[in-house]
């Protein structure tokens, strides 16, 4: 019964991911990683780590992903065209690769538990009860430590977000704090002796004045 | 099923959302793929929790899940950010780290 | 309060007058700078009497004190104190050292006054006087060495005191220069014998010495060697000599003062004070002894020639060191501490008088336009005249005493110091004839005009002042001469100087007559108690007789003088012309610039520009510098090119870098 589940739920994780990254859409690839998401859980829950799986689905499924999706709506999730890089090709590969050497280090590593089923359940084991109790003791630094993080972040995000004055390009007072400099000024280029600086066409030389005709001459 | 399953797919999702990052242009989907590889990472460390027996590694997710959240929080804030300003969102315009 | 007490006054009084006139140099009005000076030597000079005195008090065993007011520097080996040695030796330099300074200061503040460069002038002279008496009572080698390099320093000072005049500035540089190769010597020498004793301070060296050396031991000759290298070049001996005579484009107190009284002296003193190391080496002091006898033949021959009035006087102060330097090295201590104490009167005095004379010149030095200034300048003749009797070693002037004390002692030493005794009385010929020469030239005759219109009361003024080198047309403005002139006539704190020196000059002699007195020897016995050589004097009776050598020698060579400069005065050009070449010899002072020129400064130029053209230019700018630089901008444009940008690549990148480590662990493991 468990390896059923498993498999549904692994395929479901896997489908999901591969999702977010294929789709096209923004909003797409948003909903897929909320499947994704929802099998993870699933997958957490077979791992019996129930608290956790939880978290998942509230914290992330429900109020991450509600987030995302309003920042997609925000800036109007269109279809992205397919980079030009050739990483478009490249990438993938790259990451197969990645994959069979990381399930070569993972599986091929000498521990014993890693072809059992675990360890001996412990009525108890990931329930809300437990994981606080940890929290709450052990790991009392960890957690207020990232209450901190969280804290610094929220703040973090409206300090950014945030419209203020500034955020808009302001030119007059960008030109007076910031002097508009050529292009690669200041850039690694130039160190490099590669500067593509040129320096702007001198202003046409003033015309001579007109020389004023000897006063009295014309009266 | 046995531990060493599980790893597998967190190591293929992992692999999933690394490819993401290295193909897609939007910000926000590259975000969406950091979130994919860190919840392999989180799979990983609940299965290992599982293997030994030890509540730790569930502790260990739970923190990545709140560094999650930060990451999103301020990632999404840099983006509306961005799109205030009227810049691309596109990372293959966001070039400004050029040599 | 106890003789070292004074010591450290002595030092105290010119460093306070040096810093004084130097910090008040805007406030200070008038020859205020110069009364300030004077009065800091006086007090420095007062100190030294009591100090003199406080050191008779005490037996003669117990005449050598040190005083440290702290450490330098002690470490592993080395004890560098902050110390004074008072002995005879050094009070008997001391006092000669204020005492000339105070008189020469005392003449500075008539004769310097008008220059723009008043307080200037005095900051140094003061400052010159803090290092020498720093150099004098130096108890350890380090002290030594700094007073050595700080006298090098004012000197170079004072010399290019007119810094806007070519000619004194380019002065200044070669005696530097010339000085700094004489240091240079002094520390290395000084390095040979500190590995050896392990200490700097001298009375150890002193003691250690015979126990740590053989007799004549290589090590110690390169050392004495060494030390004598910086000996010759303070003191212008051959042939590190060719600074002196250009330093007479310093002011005419500084040529009275460093560069005939003082500074050119501490050579001899060195040699002195190093006896204990010079006697266990023979053959160094043999190398010194024999470079004294040649420079004071080779500056007699030099002098005859000359037209420069300073010129011929500083010629005859290398030739009298000459003297000094080989009765030290010889073993004639007192003779020639006692020729020292007599040349710094003497010499001293004669370039005052030479300075009234320029001055009444309006600042031109040429022999060949002088003439008849007897009855103009009466005190300045006077002056000039006791100053010449007592350099040619005229009875019974201070020379005649000194010069033949050291002449009776090589004579008396006998084997290759007699060729130097008789060497010595050539010398001495040499110099009645170019002392006289300047006097009968300068004095007597028709008058030239400038002596005309100062006999009718009018101090002759240059029309555009100039220097009198090079006839370049200059101005009054600092950095060149002063446009007012003073002459010993018309200011008293000139007579006073200089009527003191005269009267010194004369009597100075009474100190050490033969079979009569004994004053400096008996004096100075402490010092050189250690010493075999000074044990052996010559007799009452081989004295006399050298002197009375001396006197006929002398005599002789004021009436050669007499004979060619006055009595047939064309007889000057005949000599000329039948010794053309060896005319040609001397008036290009035996091509010993030349030499110099060709030997050392043009390679050291070549290799110079050598230097700065294929090592500097080539090497290190080109390739060295702008090798790494291009080096550099290369790796940093290739380094450039992965810096693209694109976000993804630096994702990829950083993939890459952690499956290449998985896959070192997976392999290592």
């Amino acid at each position: 019964m468990s390896a059923v589940l498993f498999f549904i739920a692994a395929i479901g994780a896997i489908t999901g991911a591969v999702g977010v990254v294929m789709l096209g859409s923004q909003f797409y690839s948003v909903l897929a990683l909320v499947i994704h998401l929802v099998a993870l859980a699933a997958l957490f829950l077979l791992l019996r780590a129930e608290f956790v799986a939880a978290a998942q689905v509230i914290v992330y499924a429900g109020a991450v992903m509600v987030l995302y999706v309003f920042v997609v709506a925000y800036v109007g999730g269109g279809d992205e065209e397919a980079t030009r890089s050739g990483l478009r090709f490249l990438g993938p590969l790259l990451a197969l690769a990645l994959a069979v050497e990381l399930c070569v280090a993972l599986l091929g590593t000498a521990l014993k538990g890693i072809s059992s089923k675990g360890a001996r359940f412990v009525p108890g084991f990931g329930t809300p009860a437990d994981i606080g109790k940890l929290f709450l003791t052990k790991f009392l630094l960890p957690f207020e430590l990232a209450s901190l993080l969280l804290l610094v972040a929220a703040v973090g995000a409206i300090v950014l977000a945030r419209r203020r004055r500034g955020l808009e390009p302001d030119e007059e007072r960008e030109a007076r704090y910031h002097p508009r400099l050529p292009a690669w000024v200041g850039s690694m280029a130039e160190a490099g002796g590669l500067t593509r600086f040129e320096e702007p066409p001198a202003p046409p030389a003033a015309e001579p004045e007109p020389e004023s005709a000897p006063i009295g001459s014309q009266s | 099923m046995a531990i060493g399953w599980y790893l597998a797919v967190s190591a293929v999702i992992f692999s999933i959302g690394a490819a993401g990052v290295l193909v897609r242009r939007s910000p926000l989907v590259v975000l969406l793929c950091l979130e994919l590889m860190l919840n392999a990472a989180n799979l990983a460390l609940v299965a290992f929790s599982r293997m030994w027996g030890s509540e730790d590694g569930q502790v260990f997710a739970l923190i990545v899940m709140v560094i999650a959240a930060c990451e999103v929080t301020v990632g999404l804030g840099l983006i509306v950010a961005m799109y205030r300003r009227r810049m691309p969102l596109d990372v293959d315009d966001l070039r400004e780290l050029q040599g | 309060m106890t003789a070292t007490t004074f010591g450290w006054l002595v030092l105290l009084c010119p460093l306070v007058g040096m810093v004084v006139i130097a910090l008040g140099y805007k406030v200070l009005p008038g020859r205020t700078p110069g009364w300030i000076a004077t009065a800091a030597i006086g007090l420095s000079f007062a100190c030294a009497v009591v100090m003199l005195v406080k050191l008779l008090d005490l037996p003669t065993a117990h005449r050598q004190l040190t005083s440290s007011l702290w450490n330098y520097a002690s470490s592993v080996g080395v004890n560098a104190k902050m110390g004074i040695l008072v002995d005879p030796l050094s009070v008997f330099m001391v006092l000669v050292v204020s005492g000339v300074s105070t008189l020469i200061h005392l003449y500075s503040v008539s004769y310097m006054s008008g220059d723009r460069g008043y307080t200037r002038f005095f900051a140094y002279l003061n400052y010159f006087v803090f290092s020498m008496l720093l150099l004098l009572l130096a108890g350890n080698f380090l002290l030594l060495i700094v007073g050595w390099a700080f006298v090098g320093a004012a000197s170079y000072l004072l010399i290019s005191f007119w810094y806007r005049r070519t000619t004194a500035t380019r002065a200044g540089i070669k005696a530097f220069v010339i000085n700094v190769v004489g240091d240079v010597g002094l520390v290395l020498g000084t390095f040979f014998i500190f590995t050896h004793t392990g200490t700097l301070d001298f009375l150890q060296t002193f003691a250690a010495v015979p126990h740590v050396f053989h007799h004549n031991s290589t090590d110690l000759v390169v050392g004495c060697l060494l030390l004598l290298v910086g000996a010759f070049a303070k003191s212008a001996q051959v042939p590190l000599h060719t600074w002196l005579p250009d330093a007479m484009e310093g002011p005419t107190p500084v040529s009275a003062l460093i560069h005939a009284a003082t500074m050119v002296t501490a050579g001899v003193y060195l040699i002195a004070r190093m006896h204990p190391l010079f006697e266990l080496a023979p053959t160094a002091a043999d190398i010194g002894a024999v470079g004294g006898c040649l420079t004071l033949l080779i500056a007699g021959t030099i002098g005859l020639t000359v037209t420069d009035v300073k010129r011929v006087i500083a010629y005859s102060t290398m030739s009298q060191i000459g003297y000094m330097i080989m009765g030290a090295a010889a073993g004639a201590y007192s003779g020639a501490l006692f020729l020292l104490m007599a040349h710094a009167f003497f010499k001293a005095l004669l370039f005052m008088a030479a300075g009234s004379l320029i001055a009444a010149m309006a600042g031109n030095q040429d022999l060949d336009r002088m003439g008849g200034f007897r009855r103009a300048l009466p005190f300045t003749f006077g002056c000039f005249l006791i100053g010449g009797m007592a350099l040619s070693g005229l009875p019974p002037f201070s020379g005649w005493f000194s010069k033949d004390d050291i002449l009776a002692f090589l004579d008396h030493r006998g084997g290759g110091f007699e060729i130097m005794g008789i060497a010595g009385y050539i010398g001495a010929i040499l110099t009645a004839i170019y002392t006289f020469r300047l006097i009968f030239r300068a004095f007597l005759g028709a008058p030239c005009p400038e002596a005309k219109e100062l006999e009718e009361g009018h101090l002759a003024h240059a029309e555009v002042p100039t220097n009198p080198q090079t006839g370049e047309v200059e101005d009054t403005d600092v950095g060149f001469p002063g446009p007012e002139h003073h002459i010993a006539e018309r200011e008293w704190p000139m007579k006073v100087a200089m009527g003191t020196l005269a009267v010194l000059a004369t009597v100075g002699g009474f100190l050490e007559v033969p079979g009569v007195d004994d004053a400096i020897r008996r004096f100075l016995e402490p010092s050189f108690s250690t010493s075999q050589l000074a044990a052996s004097v010559p007799s009452t009776g081989a004295d006399w007789i050298g002197l009375v050598i001396g006197a006929a020698i002398a005599v002789v060579g004021v009436v050669i003088a007499y004979r060619i400069w006055v009595l047939a005065p064309g007889t000057a050009a005949v000599i000329r012309e039948r010794f053309a070449p060896l005319y040609r010899l001397f008036v290009n002072k035996w091509y010993f610039d030349e030499i110099i020129d060709y030997a050392i400064v043009r390679p050291a130029q070549w290799f110079g520009q050598v230097a700065e053209t294929v090592i500097d230019r080539t090497l290190v700018a080109e390739g060295i510098t702008g090798g790494t630089v291009s080096v550099i901008g290369a790796v940093s444009a290739a380094v450039r090119r992965t810096q693209t940008g694109f976000l993804r690549y630096y994702v990829a990148l950083m993939l890459l870098g952690v499956s290449g480590v998985v896959i070192y662990f997976l392999v290592a493991g």
